[in-house]
């Protein structure tokens, strides 16, 4: 296990930060969450020609075949800049079941098409009464000739209302929270009985209510093997939480970054705020959640590639427990450094706390990922 | 742990319960609850309510219009309103400016500002911070020059809470250079509705505007409306500044709060389980619940201090620290009860005549922007930290 950078993602991080800090300034940020669908298409198409999309696919599809440690250094930059394009949606969770369980056709069909930046997915898997448990699937998939006809809702379905290709888990068999019986469909947004009920979310992102109401899929739509796909779901599930918490990794930096220089000009009293020591050291417990937060979170990306499941399973709880009180921590002392000017949707600190917080509640808060990495023993 | 309370303690706890429960209106109950945004005219029409009943300034002497109440029945009251989401009563007017006129202002000042703040006639603000003079008040820059018989007044107040709905602000300004900074201030009231006064929204990271910037340009001020004398106002706005900090505390909505967490940790469903029956969760609420007591028991504490004749010391602090930070654990604790639910940002939901179907469970509307909303708690008031500062100097003598 190697902790340091390779040269490739070190140059792939110093592209990352430059095109974050010229081009992805606050401000388009927030024209971007404005547009339509919630991002900007046209910085889809840049992340597409910098190959970024392309990055984590595997090199037979399109792909660089590029690690989980390579995406994740990505993704810290992404994180900076609070990117708010569904690269999660799209390439982590949407290109990672297609890869990891797709037929041949299935992802010669899709993975080129995501790496090229011409195909939107939507990982439609949680549902309503689900909270964090994985296995919980309460819609129902029935046979109906060569194919399915499927019926539930799903919850929080990030870019749903974007995507060209939904993927959506349903129960071919057993019991809401059995293990078995869970399978992965491919579904049409357009498709007859889809309905979506979108909304912007709290940190400035889009997401949908998902209704599937007798909506009929051909055989062609099955994503791996019948009844069998709750290890491939955990799988991918597992992979996305190390590249959140990359991703808050480059939001708790900024965040930080941002605190400091704030206490550095901000004067009261005849003097700068941060010499006051009280205050450093409250700036010092901010930078270490934000490296041991880091540290771990880059430990479970090497991890997540090799491991067995339930080396696996400690890896990402461990790194997603950290993120969660790592950003807490940053989100809510970076407000408070800031005094009133915290509380303004003008400053970026704000921003990142939301983003930080709702990171955490992503596939499990703190709570939930004690617990898992209790049990696993 | 409940109060041991006399006979006639409760009899005055069940009149206070028969009395709100029959008037708050149901919306407002709703929308207290859940921390939405209640509107002008709600306030308004609750504080009249009050006013009727007597009730609206429990905390002043009885020949201003106060209840003289002993300090349980206060407490008790403030936890009865709080418990059948009664909106809280603006403190600007009753709880901040008035005691100051009281004991600083001009007779004339008195018949014409207390009883129009009974009758809840004004709606006052708080023109204290500005962009440079935050934790440090006493270096603020607004001008004030005496011309005649009127003030002119320049410069910017900021963060200024619910200004848009004003039409007065009691108000801090500079009318001298010289000598200690604390030496040249003045405390004004000025009239919010006429020229000069610019009040500019703010957006908070939860998405409302419920602070202000308010810019003063060539404002008239006539010198009947300062209080006391001039360059004597920090003395007043500290004697406000350390008045009912008992009351920032908030015990009572902290309890409704805490009940509120209870409720929808018991219909919230973690593995087939309710919520509350999940013993680390269930024991995050009791440190919080061990919290409340411990700040309830100090504010009954300070409470009986005051009615014996002793002012609010400076351990009042450890109230505004104690009572903001159960505040805000309580925020936390609602957004993990909800989970995934705490993600939809649906800002017409939290408005009166919303009536399409909630996204997930009708009480998780509110509680993301509630939970960063409420950060501002720790700041406002005297930050926190100010408030370990004073203790540290004024009570450990450092
Ligand atoms: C078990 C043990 C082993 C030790 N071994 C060694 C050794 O091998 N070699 C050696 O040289 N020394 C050693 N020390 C001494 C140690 O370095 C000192 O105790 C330490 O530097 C603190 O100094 P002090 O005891 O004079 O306390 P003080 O400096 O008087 O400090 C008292 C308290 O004030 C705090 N404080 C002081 N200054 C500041 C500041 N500027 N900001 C914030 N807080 C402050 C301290 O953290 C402490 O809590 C050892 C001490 C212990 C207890
Ligand atoms: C929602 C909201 C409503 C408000 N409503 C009003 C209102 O109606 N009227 C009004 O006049 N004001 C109002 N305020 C302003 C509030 O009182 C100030 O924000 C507060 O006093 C802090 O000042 P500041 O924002 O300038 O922060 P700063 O003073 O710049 O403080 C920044 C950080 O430094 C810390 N700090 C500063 N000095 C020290 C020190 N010496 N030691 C240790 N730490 C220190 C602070 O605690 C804070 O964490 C409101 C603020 C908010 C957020």
């Amino acid at each position: 296990m190697s902790f340091a950078f390779t040269d490739d993602q070190k140059l792939l991080a110093e592209s990352a930060d430059r095109f974050i800090q010229n081009d992805y300034t606050f401000e388009n940020r927030r024209k971007n969450m404005e547009m339509d669908g919630g991002f900007n298409r046209a910085v889809w198409t840049q992340f597409a020609e910098l190959g970024w999309l392309a990055l984590a696919i595997p090199e037979a599809y399109g792909g660089l075949g590029g690690s989980t440690g390579d995406a994740a250094v990505l993704l810290e930059s992404l994180g900076r800049g609070l990117v708010v394009e569904p690269y999660h949606s799209t390439v982590v969770l949407g290109a990672g079941a297609v890869a990891a369980a797709g037929s041949e056709a299935q992802k010669n069909e899709i993975l080129p098409e995501v790496a090229e930046g011409k195909r939107l997915l939507a990982f439609a898997h949680v549902e309503p009464r689900a909270r964090f448990t994985l296995n919980h699937v309460e819609t129902s998939a029935i046979k109906d000739g060569g194919g399915y006809i499927l019926n539930g809702e799903k919850a929080i379905v990030h870019n749903a209302e974007t995507a060209d290709t939904l993927i959506v888990s349903a129960r071919t068999g057993g019991a809401t929270t059995d293990h078995d019986g869970v399978t992965l469909f491919l579904v049409d947004p357009a498709a007859k009985g889809v309905t979506l009920r979108s909304y912007p979310t709290i940190d400035g992102l889009r997401a949908s209510e998902v209704t599937l109401e007798a909506v009929q899929v051909g055989a062609d739509a099955i994503l791996g093997t019948v009844g069998g796909a709750m290890p491939v779901i955990e799988a991918v599930v597992d992979r996305a939480c190390v590249l959140l918490c990359a991703e808050a990794a480059g939001a708790m930096d900024a965040a930080v970054t941002l605190t400091v220089d704030y206490m550095k000009t901000r004067e009261q009293f005849g003097r700068p705020i941060g010499t006051f020591q009280v205050l450093q050291h409250r700036a010092v417990e901010m930078l270490g959640a934000k490296d041991f937060s880091r540290a771990l979170t880059y430990r479970a990306a090497s991890v997540v590639d090799v491991a067995d499941p339930r080396e696996r399973a400690r890896a990402v709880s461990a790194a997603k427990v950290e993120m969660g009180r790592g950003g807490k921590t940053i989100g809510q002392e970076g407000v408070q450094l800031h005094g009133g000017m915290g509380m303004t949707d003008d400053m970026a600190v704000g921003h990142y706390f939301k983003r930080l917080t709702m990171i955490d509640v992503l596939f499990g808060n703190i709570d939930h990922h004690l617990r898992r990495f209790a049990r696993l023993g | 742990m409940e109060l041991i309370l006399t006979a006639e303690e409760e009899a005055f706890r069940q009149e206070v319960r028969a009395f709100v429960t029959a008037e708050v209106p149901e919306e407002v109950r709703r929308k207290t609850m859940t921390g939405f945004r209640l509107s002008k005219e709600e306030h308004v029409t609750w504080q009249k309510k009050l006013f009727e009943k007597g009730w609206v300034a429990p905390g002043w002497p009885v020949e201003h219009g106060g209840t003289g109440w002993t300090p349980m029945q206060k407490h008790l009251f403030e936890e009865e309103c709080a418990a059948a989401g009664a909106p809280p009563v603006i403190a600007f007017g009753v709880t901040m400016v008035a005691p100051v006129i009281m004991a600083f202002g001009s007779d004339a000042q008195k018949d014409y500002y207390l009883p129009r703040i009974l009758r809840s006639d004004d709606w006052w603000c708080q023109g204290y911070s500005e962009p440079g003079s935050g934790s440090d008040l006493a270096s603020l820059r607004t001008k004030a020059v005496l011309n005649g018989d009127h003030y002119v007044v320049n410069g910017q107040k900021t963060w200024t809470s619910l200004a848009q709905h004003a039409n007065l602000m009691f108000c801090l300004t500079r009318t001298s250079d010289t000598g200690k900074r604390q030496e040249g201030i003045t405390f004004l009231l000025i009239d919010m509705e006429q020229p000069g006064v610019t009040v500019q929204p703010i957006k908070t990271i939860d998405g409302s505007t419920e602070i202000n910037n308010v810019f003063l340009e060539d404002v008239k001020v006539p010198v009947a409306n300062r209080v006391g004398e001039e360059d004597k106002g920090w003395t007043y706005a500290k004697y406000l500044l350390g008045h009912e900090r008992t009351s920032i505390a908030a015990v009572g909505r902290s309890k409704a709060q805490l009940k509120r967490l209870k409720t929808i940790a018991s219909v919230e469903m973690q593995e087939g389980k309710p919520l509350i029956e999940d013993q680390n969760f269930k024991e995050k609420i009791a440190a919080i619940e061990i919290d409340l007591l411990s700040l309830e028991s100090l504010v009954l504490r300070v409470l009986s201090d005051e009615s014996a004749g002793k002012g609010p010391g400076p351990e009042a602090s450890f109230l505004k620290i104690r009572g903001t930070e159960v505040q805000q654990g309580i925020t936390e604790l609602l957004v993990e009860a909800v989970g995934n639910y705490a993600h939809p940002y649906v800002p017409e939901a939290m408005k009166t005549g919303w009536n399409e179907d909630p996204i997930g469970p009708e009480h998780a509307a509110s509680i993301a922007p509630h939970y960063f909303n409420w950060r501002k708690a720790s700041i406002y008031g005297g930050s926190n930290e100010i408030q370990k500062n004073i203790i540290a100097k004024a009570v450990l003598g450092f």
